[in-house]
């Protein structure tokens, strides 16, 4: 870790001042993610705001009937709290399928929409990565891409978005507040991240002096019938080959909402409106949640270690679906798929 | 913090900052620099040295301490940020010569083998009873996942957390 200055900001508009008077100053909150990064010197900020004192860390209920989660709530707070409990809890099961105990008590809410990949060649400071070091090239192409993208992945970056939370958002059609030099705005989740494309090193439409204040949650939680199916590795504390958070509105046994959506296995959390459009009217079974798999893998594409995640993401969102459908949904501790 | 003539901006002196710390119920001056951890300012500053150094990086666990009363990994903690906070470690968990219900758990069940990873596992196991969210086997091993034991003393690990359960 490089050394850097450290200043703690009191409130909003101090941290948006304090940023702006250094072109390589980072904001930290959680800081799970960027002191790590830090470590291994993949960033290097510097100067760090603190911005873990803002007061961002409450959870109110919108006039609209939705949830406005403060910035700085940290991920367990989120995951436990009793109205995102009762009301989303997709939100809440994606939570506790990811990190650890430990870590999602330090990482903010905020915080999680910015982790940065973990593509092991974006942490390998040896190894050329476009993320890293913008036109270096992409290590992982031709290297060790198990756990690569197959959908959106262009030929600077394969690497992965490795929230589970995001997933869960993106399907719920959450806002991401943002306060910034130029006033407030809001942006549409599936706005927030974004594809690689020719600058992998811009993963998301947050400009850098921008702050995140609050994630808002509408009215539709989908409470009923949805689930979050994360396949890994280990049976937990690893990141996603892939996950999948689905969620339905049903009629007798016809779907009249779906929502349907992946992590692990592109640049940014992937939602398929297509999909999603295909499964209304229909029939809440396996053949209507195959033909919506098929559309949301039309355009997949594998490399040489990651192919079998084509097929895998086909039979996690059949059996997601059929979890939500049934209100059986994926138990995060007891590991059993049913 | 005093901006006096930095030329290069992305090299900060190592400028100390005086942080307060109550650990183990006693209140600490200590002054670190921003980038120590408070794993490193526990260890080298204060020589608590009970809380271990694993992975460095998030990962293993066995640098787990208490920062007002929740689990957290110090590794990926900075001392400065943390200005003001209750820190408890393994050291602060037994009283007066008396274990902790989880230290003597964790002796009545052999739940270690090397022992390096205990006194994360224990502060751990301390944080997840105050948490309140773990019943049955199951949610113990889920919520326990971020301490890792590569000698393999889970079962005994799991075991030890329940008899401390059933007395807390």
């Amino acid at each position: 870790m490089i050394n850097f200055d450290y200043q703690r900001a009191t409130n909003v508009a101090e941290a948006i001042r304090l940023i702006g008077g250094d072109p390589k100053a980072r904001f930290i909150a959680g800081g799970t993610n960027l002191v790590d990064l830090m470590k291994s010197d993949v960033e290097k900020p510097s100067r760090l705001i603190d911005i873990s004192r803002l007061p961002l860390n409450t959870i109110e209920a919108t006039a609209g009937g939705g949830l406005r989660i403060g910035a700085l709530v940290p991920n367990s707070d989120v995951a436990y709290h009793p109205l995102v409990a009762e009301r989303y809890p997709l939100v809440a099961s994606a939570i506790l399928a990811g990190a650890s105990a430990q870590l999602r008590n330090m990482a903010s809410t905020g915080g999680n929409l910015l982790q940065r990949t973990r593509c092991p060649y974006f942490y390998d400071t040896a190894t050329p990565c476009n993320k890293r070091e913008p036109g270096s090239g992409c290590s992982a192409l031709e290297g060790l891409n198990r756990g690569h993208a197959i959908l959106g992945a262009s030929t600077s970056c394969i690497a992965i978005h490795p929230s589970d939370m995001c997933v869960a958002l993106i399907a719920l059609d959450a806002k991401v507040h943002v306060a910034g030099p130029a006033g407030d705005r809001v942006i549409a989740f599936a706005d927030f991240h974004r594809l690689p494309g020719n600058t992998p090193q811009h993963e998301t439409n947050l400009a850098r002096e921008e702050i995140i204040t609050a994630i808002e949650l509408p009215e539709r939680g989908f409470a009923r019938n949805h689930s979050y199916l994360k396949i890994r590795d280990r049976l937990s504390y690893a990141f996603a080959l892939v996950s999948v958070a689905a969620a339905l509105e049903l009629e007798g046994g016809t779907i009249r909402q779906a929502r349907l959506a992946l992590g692990g296995v592109a640049h940014k959390p992937w939602r398929d409106n297509t999909a999603e459009a295909s499964l209304r009217g229909k029939p809440a079974d396996e053949a209507s949640f195959r033909t919506a798999a098929d559309i949301l893998l039309r355009d997949a594409k594998g490399y040489a270690h990651n192919s079998f995640k084509i097929e895998l993401a086909r039979r996690a969102i059949i059996r997601t679906l059929s979890q939500a459908a049934r209100g059986t949904p994926q138990s995060q501790s007891t590991k059993k798929i049913t | 913090m005093a901006e006096t003539g930095r030329t290069d901006p992305t090299i900060a002196r190592p400028q100390a900052v005086q942080t307060t710390l109550t650990v183990n119920g006693v209140e600490t001056k200590l002054k670190v620099a921003p980038w120590t951890t408070l794993l490193d300012a526990l260890r080298e500053h204060l020589d608590l040295t009970g809380t271990k150094k694993g992975c460095d990086h998030g990962q293993c666990g066995a640098c787990t301490v208490l920062v007002d009363g929740r689990r957290v990994v110090s590794c990926l903690t900075l001392a400065v940020m943390k200005d003001g906070a209750r820190v408890t470690t393994i050291e602060g968990l037994g009283k007066d010569g008396t274990l902790d219900p989880l230290q003597q758990a964790f002796i009545d069940h052999d739940a270690f083998q090397c022992g390096y990873c205990t006194p994360g596992q224990i502060c751990s196991a301390t944080g997840l009873i105050a948490e309140g969210h773990a019943r049955t086997a199951d949610e113990i091993r889920e919520l326990m996942s971020g301490n890792i034991c590569r000698c393999g003393a889970y079962p005994n690990i799991v075991a030890a957390i329940q008899q401390a359960m059933g007395q807390s």
